[in-house]
């Protein structure tokens, strides 16, 4: 086949039907809803919510969370979009580690060490480290279904920032569920969770996202 | 420096075309390939490729520039997307004849451009790959592509509806790159 029947064959499939920023746009929508549907029927705001409103600690686990999903998302466009500059977007992620650093230090400066060892542990880890990947599945394979509209240099490393914007929709959900909200709960298992949809989308970019 | 008219007058072509104007694309591409294939011939030479190689390079690249043209934001310059693309596919295709090398980012634009091969040096890649495809792929391929037939008029032969043969086009080239990627892999 000669190189200009290539080109009358490729120019008969020439409207674009999902653009890479409205696919995106869509899968976040998508892979959010997805995750309210498995929260609100299956998990459920704490009890004590109204209370927990009122608390800076239960407040600001949706400032860590919200972060992850605002930075990663603002990152992950520009991964997938070739001869885009990373800009600010590559120390953007930094926002979340460096927020639940800062958190993690005043709690230690706030609370005695005597009562350290319960807070870090809390009452709910294994439900964290279960729910936060359960909520974050959906969001993550809407991510990649749309990435591969785009054209990721490195496929492994978008689709571990796409587990990162997945984590931090399912975080954000899971954090209004959950009764431990010490920042050393936070950053432990929190953390972990997010380790493991990252690695997941790591290996599921890898796959999916080769163009 | 890079020629800024010749550059919106590629992007001018691929806003036209992602909005469905399939002779806009056609120019797009046509402008594009010649680029191409100076810059394939340059990198396969040093590897003593003949012309030929350098034309399944093109074709390859050709492949991936449409397949991820959503990934361009209309409203960047289309200058850096494509010297990135083509730049990252070519290290891929010559990775996969077993050319180890780092192809620096060129300026696709600026690139010099080079002629068609002559006729009679048809190209092996794309043919040995597409007879890989569905029967009815292979087929819609090349009545549209080597017959140049209209998609109604092939639509109309194989008794599909034009919506029909436009999906499956569709679906034969993504899988017509996916089964470059996987080539001697």
């Amino acid at each position: 086949m000669k190189t200009d029947d290539l080109i009358t064959a490729l120019a008969q499939d020439a409207p674009v039907r999902w653009r890479l920023g409205r696919a995106v746009a869509a899968a976040m929508a998508g892979g959010a809803a997805i995750a309210a549907v498995i929260f609100f029927a299956g998990i459920g705001v704490r009890p004590d919510v109204m209370v927990a409103v009122t608390t800076v600690r239960y407040l600001f686990k949706f400032v860590v969370t919200l972060a992850l999903a605002v930075t990663a998302t603002g990152l992950i466009l520009h991964l997938a979009r070739p001869g885009v500059p990373l800009g600010v977007w590559r120390w953007a992620l930094l926002a979340a580690p460096v927020l639940l650093a800062v958190s993690v230090v005043l709690e230690m400066v706030a609370m005695p060490m005597s009562t350290w060892g319960t807070r870090w542990i809390g009452t709910n880890a294994p439900w964290c480290l279960s729910l936060i990947p359960l909520m974050a599945l959906g969001p993550l394979a809407l991510l990649l279904l749309a990435l591969r509209q785009g054209a990721p240099r490195h496929p492994g490393r978008a689709g571990a920032v796409a587990g990162l914007v997945a984590s931090g929709i399912a975080a954000t959900f899971y954090a209004a569920h959950c009764l431990d909200d010490s920042p050393f709960f936070v950053a432990t298992w929190y953390t972990l969770a997010t380790g493991i949809v990252m690695l997941i989308g790591t290996l599921a970019g890898r796959r999916w996202l080769r163009w | 420096m890079s020629d800024p008219s010749r550059e919106d007058e590629w992007a001018a072509w691929m806003r036209a075309a992602i909005a469905g104007d399939a002779g806009a694309y056609r120019l797009f591409l046509q402008a594009v390939t010649p680029h191409l294939r100076a810059m394939a011939r340059r990198r396969g030479a040093l590897f003593g490729g003949s012309a030929s190689d350098a034309e399944d390079v093109v074709q390859e690249v050709l492949l991936a520039i449409h397949l991820k043209r959503g990934s361009w934001d209309p409203s960047r310059p289309i200058g850096p997307w494509i010297s990135v693309i083509v730049r990252n596919k070519m290290i891929d295709a010559l990775r996969r004849r077993g050319r180890h090398v780092d192809v620096p980012i060129e300026d696709v634009i600026d690139t010099l451009e080079a002629e068609a091969v002559p006729d009679g040096l048809e190209q092996r890649d794309v043919e040995r790959l597409l007879s890989r495809l569905k029967e009815q792929q292979q087929d819609i391929v090349r009545s549209i592509s080597v017959d140049g037939s209209s998609v109604r008029d092939t639509a109309r032969r194989l008794s599909m509806t034009e919506g029909a043969v436009r999906v499956a086009l569709h679906r034969a080239l993504k899988a017509l790159a996916a089964l470059y990627r996987s080539d001697t892999e």
